[in-house]
């Protein structure tokens, strides 16, 4: 049934080509975000570390975008079945928004009104140093 | 007299008689699952994303997973094995187009071809998680076990290991699914099942399935190993 809808949307050889040309797109995205990755080692600056993984995050939802439209072929459905797909994923909009919010807001909260949790997150601890000291006393 | 508006206006979805989103049934539910699981993991990533947000350190991924198979202890390599698992899927990923391509053509022999290379790429990426899990676990990560540091220095809590293997976890039994999933399709397929039906519907429904869990692995790389 689909299958006869399908044969008239595209031929055989432009199909199998669509599908290289977007597994070719899906590797140059991957590879890009992994040169990103690999230079955010040697960022320390916050601000530029946050525009290197907002970066990431926009190629990464671009994969999605090829791996849901294309693989999955949703982007050559009809448009019912598209919107029946695509619109409740809407939520996820303000399912993001709203918990990461309310992750940083709490981290502040509690920063500001609990100053020993706070002073225990900050002091430094020299794992591999007592590790090593262990090992030496059991020889 | 509405089978009359039917045949004389073809382009009524709605008028009964035919399928409105013109996929078959089982497809559009496994579109409606797969709806449903991408809130699930979903859900998963955003708490994930919750407590990381309202934690004052958090690991470096960089410094955590470096490690490489055959390599010697204390190598340096971060980013360099995921990816290889991030390529081993996409890779299994486009055999399994290939393989739902093949079945709208009615070629057996490259559908079986293409479902044993995705299958053996789904097992690839099983071995390489098995691999991964049972590095860290030696390093001393397990639930409610973490070694390592924050990236400042200071003392880890234990959501780090939890939500990684948790995530990692859900994500490497669904990737099981879609291999045993594969396999079904495989012998239902040497068996000439679909040829007897006449179509290859049920690949696209196991392919839709396999893509899922390539995207999913899109999100959970990002989020627990590049940022």
């Amino acid at each position: 049934m689909s299958h006869t809808a399908e044969a008239l949307h595209h031929d055989d050889g432009s199909a199998v080509k669509e599908i290289w040309k977007v597994t070719l797109i899906l590797s140059v995205l991957t590879i890009v975000e992994l040169i990103l990755g690999f230079w955010m080692m040697g960022v320390s600056d916050p601000g530029a570390r946050l525009a290197i993984k907002g970066t990431i995050v926009i190629l990464m939802i671009a994969k999605a975008f090829y791996i849901v439209g294309y693989f999955m072929h949703l982007k050559h459905e009809i448009k019912n079945l598209i919107m029946t797909i695509v619109v409740p994923l809407a939520l996820f909009i303000w399912f993001i928004t709203a918990f990461l919010y309310e992750g940083n807001s709490y981290k502040n909260l509690r920063n500001r009104y609990d100053p020993y949790k706070k002073a225990q997150t900050e002091i430094k601890v020299h794992k591999n140093e007592e590790v090593k000291e262990i090992k030496t006393t059991v020889e | 007299m509405s089978t009359v508006t039917a045949t004389a206006a073809p382009t009524k979805l709605w008028g009964g008689g035919k399928s409105p989103f013109n996929v078959e049934y089982g497809k559009l539910m496994m579109w409606y699952f797969l709806m449903s699981d991408a809130f699930t993991f979903g859900a998963f990533l955003i708490s994930y994303g919750t407590i990381r947000f309202s934690s004052n350190g958090w690991p470096n991924p960089n410094e955590v997973f470096k490690s490489f198979p055959f390599a010697p202890e204390g190598v340096h390599a971060p980013l360099v094995f995921v990816s290889i698992m991030t390529f081993i899927l996409i890779i299994s990923s486009v055999t399994m187009v290939l393989a739902v391509h093949a079945g709208k053509q009615m070629d057996k022999n490259a559908v079986v071809r293409n479902l044993i290379l995705t299958i053996l790429g789904g097992i690839a990426f099983l071995s390489c998680q098995a691999w991964e899990w049972t590095h860290l676990h030696a390093e001393g990560a397990w639930w409610g076990a973490n070694p390592f540091l924050n990236a400042d220095g200071t003392q880890s809590s234990t959501n780090f290991t939890n939500y990684f293997f948790t995530i990692t976890g859900f994500h490497g039994f669904h990737v099981f699914s879609g291999v045993v999933i594969n396999i079904i399709m495989l012998i239902m397929t040497l068996m000439d099942k679909f040829e007897k039906r006449g179509h290859y519907l049920m690949i696209e429904k196991a392919g839709l399935y396999w893509h899922f869990v390539d995207l999913v692995w899109v999100f959970v790389f990002t989020c627990f190993y590049l940022i």
